[in-house]
Parts: structure tokens; sequence; C-alpha cells
């Protein structure tokens, strides 16, 4: 009897329900999307997403707004930011986006710390699922169904272009094309995530997922609905430890994932599934993939 | 071949190459439906990215490129990740994409098409494998197949039998000359001046287009001395020339 309470005291309340529907809608969605943003490479770009858009979340906080428009907003104009610095070959696209980064990150305290700011900056930065709201569960509901038919039209084409970057153009739709709308994809869910996970945290449910499946996974449909279902599996974890032992939703949440992601990538792999016949060249099950060449 | 068939492959005063600057100049030919054009280079040479300028990869610095329809891509295959977790047969199937309709599912002709693709290749029962367990030249023949199930009028392989073995190396030169009798263009990029003989047409680069004809015509001493330097040992003297390329890696 004391397990079932243990189970269902978070669903009996109204802040403890609406906290378990947005981690497990928005984590199955994000953890569905790491598996791409891991074989796209583009987990510094999630970061720098995620960090860059604090002056707008802090915006939105000042001037009242819901604070999903100043996510939404921040990361078009981190976005913009970071494409800037990454063109400016005098430094490197990697030096000039950590320095435009952390230029926002470091303009989202500033204006945090002022005396008009609202006082829950830790909320921002670490997130608080207990406190969505709504209109957080909407954008969540949205993010989920909108993104998870986006994921499942693009889901072609992005295979074509994770396994052969250069003949992909041959193939598909244009590499362009489909990268931007990975990025589009990649945004929204920085933005609707950064409700409950916070500024600093919102990247775990963007990338360990697609780490604790990565060598395990026989196909990206697999890999994709793995990711998902832990990430949401890690998000209810979250929610109960925080439910019952008074912690940080959003900490407990990230801690959940990055320890899957380490049990995934450090614990063996059965050889049926991993080894097989190995041809000479071939990498082995788990190994980072190798970076695309550039030119023939 | 026909002397007769109108090009599907024409470029004339071709000049390419990267941030502005040509690694390519001065390439013209035509090539009607139906031949084989074997292109011979060292590396460094220009053939990638002549190939990437005929798939419309790369925009040319100069001249103009004429290619009839979306050609079909064979790239070299240590260019694909052998870590993702596909199958031939997911391979295979991507060349269904151009066909439209990508959002979709596959439907099950495309299904069996891409199946059909493999077994041509002599990979049938290799369809459920994974890509990256294949051998160096199951890869390259499930590459092929992805090009087959393009159906496109043009294809080209960038250097499809470096590294594979002999029995995929026979079945990939002999759909060379199927797929020209079915009335395709066949571009192939290789460092094998032997085999260019079994081509129509050969086409010789060393960052300019040095030679373009027949066999006969194309492999003389000299064009093969301009186009390989150093990297050339002639066997006989007596012209066409027999000749094999060395590799010199510098580093």
């Amino acid at each position: 009897m004391e397990l079932l309470d243990l189970l269902l005291d978070p669903w009996r309340s109204g802040i403890g329900r609406r906290a378990l529907v947005e981690v497990i809608l928005v984590g199955g969605f994000g953890g569905a999307l790491a598996f791409w943003v891991v074989e796209e490479r583009l987990a510094y770009t999630a970061e720098s997403l995620a960090h860059g858009l604090l002056p707008g979340l802090v915006i939105a906080a000042l001037a009242g707004v819901p604070l999903l428009l100043g996510a939404a907003g921040g990361a078009l104009a981190a976005a913009c930011l970071i494409a800037l610095a990454a063109g400016d070959d005098r430094v490197g696209p990697e030096t000039a986006t950590a320095v435009a980064v952390t230029g926002l990150l470091g303009l989202g305290a500033l204006l945090a710390l002022s005396p008009d700011a609202p006082p829950r900056l830790e909320e921002l930065l670490f997130g608080d699922p207990l406190g969505v709201g709504d209109g957080d569960l909407a954008a969540a509901v949205a993010l989920f169904l909108a993104g998870g038919l986006a994921l499942a039209a693009l889901h072609r084409p992005l295979a074509a272009l994770s396994f052969d970057p250069p003949g992909a153009g041959g193939v598909g739709p244009p590499p362009t094309v489909v990268r931007l709308l990975l990025l589009l994809l990649l945004a929204a869910a920085v933005a609707v995530a950064v409700q409950g996970l916070g500024n600093l945290l919102v990247l775990a449910a963007l990338v360990a997922p697609a780490v604790a499946v990565r060598s395990r996974a026989g196909t990206p449909a697999r890999a994709m609905l793995a990711g998902g279902a832990l990430s949401a599996l890690a998000g209810a974890v979250g929610i109960y430890v925080s439910f019952h032992a008074g912690a940080a939703a959003g900490a407990c949440i990230a801690l959940a994932l990055c320890i899957l992601a380490a049990a995934g990538a450090t614990l063996p792999v059965r050889r049926a599934a991993a080894a097989g016949r190995r041809a000479p060249g071939a990498c082995p099950a788990g190994t980072p993939p190798p970076p695309p060449p550039r030119r023939g | 071949m026909s002397g007769q068939a109108p090009a599907i492959v024409g470029v004339e005063g071709l000049a390419a190459g990267y941030d502005g600057r040509p690694v390519l100049t001065d390439v013209g030919f035509s090539l009607p439906g139906g031949s084989s054009l074997c292109v011979l280079g060292p590396n460094g040479g220009g053939k990638t990215t002549l190939f990437r300028v005929l798939t419309g990869e790369l925009a040319p610095l100069a001249g103009r490129v004429h290619v009839e329809g979306r050609p079909a891509y064979v790239a070299q295959t240590d260019r694909t990740r052998l870590d993702f977790p596909v199958s031939a047969l997911d391979v295979a199937l991507m060349g269904t994409l151009p066909g439209g309709r990508w959002w979709l599912p596959a439907r099950r002709s495309e299904r069996s098409a891409a199946q059909a693709a493999l077994e041509r290749v002599g990979l049938g029962a290799e369809a459920g494998e994974r890509f990256g367990k294949l051998s160096g030249g199951q890869r390259q023949r499930v590459l092929l197949a992805r090009a087959l199930v393009q159906d496109a009028a043009v294809l080209l392989l960038d250097e499809p039998l470096s590294g594979v073995d002999p029995v995929s190396g026979e079945l990939i030169a002999r759909l060379y000359v199927e797929l020209a009798e079915e009335g395709r263009a066949v571009l192939v990029s290789t460092h094998d001046v032997e085999s260019a003989r079994d081509f129509d047409l050969v086409l010789c680069l060393n960052r300019r287009q040095v030679t373009f004809g027949p066999p006969g015509a194309a492999l003389r001493r000299d064009a093969l001395e301009q186009t390989y330097g150093r990297e050339m040992i002639v066997l006989e003297g007596e012209q066409p020339a027999r000749a094999i390329t060395v590799q010199h890696h510098e580093h």
C-alpha cells in the first residue's frame, strides 16, 4: 500500500500531475530528437542555443509575458548571433560561438539581477517543472504532436544525410534544408523544455537519451523510440524524487538523464546485438561518428 | 555506344574550385546516353570536384554544365558512416527519395525495387545485414544498388573499385556495361589506367583537362605523363601506352 501511495501521490496533486505530464511529453520528444542531435553533432549548438536565450527569458519575465514567447524570441536572437559569430574566420566558429554565448549569458544574468527583475533567477537557470502552468502544458502537447510529426516526416532524409553526408544531396531533399528544419525543431524543443529544465539543464534532455541508447539500438527509429521512452522515464523519476525528497525537480531530472547516459555508454553491449561480423574498417558499435569529409 | 545519340551530359569551359579558388579548369566534353566514360587522374586532380559539379553540389566558377535529370552519385564507400544503424535494404531504399514523397514511409513497391536492386548486385540475401558490417566490396555494391533504385539517366561512380574484393570488382565492372546498354551515361572515376581501356571514352584530368576521347586516342604516353607525372610507371613504350600508377603520399 505504501508503495502504491508513493507512486500515486504525485498524480493526486495538481502540481505533480502537471509536472509529470510536462516532463513525459517534453522528455518523449526531446529523447527522440536527441538521436539526431548527437548524430548530426549538434550538442554544442543545442547548448549554445539554450544558454543564449537567457536574455529573452529574463526580458519576458520583466515584461510579464509568457516565458515561452521570451524563450522563442531569445532562441531566434541567439541563433542569429551565433550564426554571425560562427561565420567569422578570424577566430574560428567554436571560439566565436563561445564568446557570443557567454556574452548573451552575461547579459541575461545582468538583466536578471537588476532591481526590477523578478526574484527567481534560479527558476530560469535551473527550471521548475513543478511550476508549469496550463500554457506551458499546451506548448508541451503542441511540441510533442507537431514535433513528433515533423520528426517522422524528416526521418528518411535525416537518415540519408547522417549516413552519407557527401551523397545526401544526390538522393534526398537539399541537405541545407534538412539541417535547417532539424535546427528549427531543436530551437522549438529548447524553447519549450527550458520552462521545466531551465537554461542550464535543458541540454541533458537533448543529448543524454541518445548517448544512453546509441550502442544498443538497431535502427534510427528504435533509437528514437527508446530515447524518448528513457527520457520520459527519467523525467518521471526526477519528479518522484523531487516530490518525495523535496529536492530541485529540474536538477533531479537532469541527474537521472545523465546517470542513464553514463550507464548506457559504459555497460557492456550484448555481443549478438553489437558485434556480429565486422568488416575491415568497420567501426565498433557505439564509437563516435567520424567527422564528415570536407571535400574529395 | 551510338555516335548519333544526343548528349545527356555536356560540359563547356568549366572551372571549379573552393572558396573562389579553382582546382580544376578548362574542362569540356559531352557524353551521349548509352556510353561509358572513364575519368582518370591523380589524387587531387579534380575527379571528385568534377563529380560534385555534375551533381549540382558545387557551383561552377566558370563555364556551363548540362546533366539530364538528377544524376545518381555513388560516393567512395569510406565517406559513408559505418557506425550508422542502417541495413543494406535501408541504404538501397534511400534511392527512392528523389522520387518525391520523402516525408512518407517507403511504399511496398519501393521496398520491392530496393530488394530487386540488391539482388542485381548479388546481395539479395544480405538485405537485412547492417551496412557497417559488410565487407568493403559489399558496401560498394549496396551503394550501387541505391543508385540503381534512383533509375537515373546519368550515373557517377567515384572510384568504385578502390579497395574492393575481386568478386565485387568484376560484378561492378559488368554493371557498367549493362547500365550503358540500358541507354544511361555512366561516368566512373578511377586511378586504374588499364581498366580505362574497357570504357567507350576516357577523360584525363590533372587540375585541368589533359585529354578526352576514345581509349585508343586518349591513353597515349604523353597524355598519361601529363596526367600522372611521377605517379606513373610506363610498362611498355608502345602506343597506346601501358602504364600503372603509383600513389605518392606526402605528409
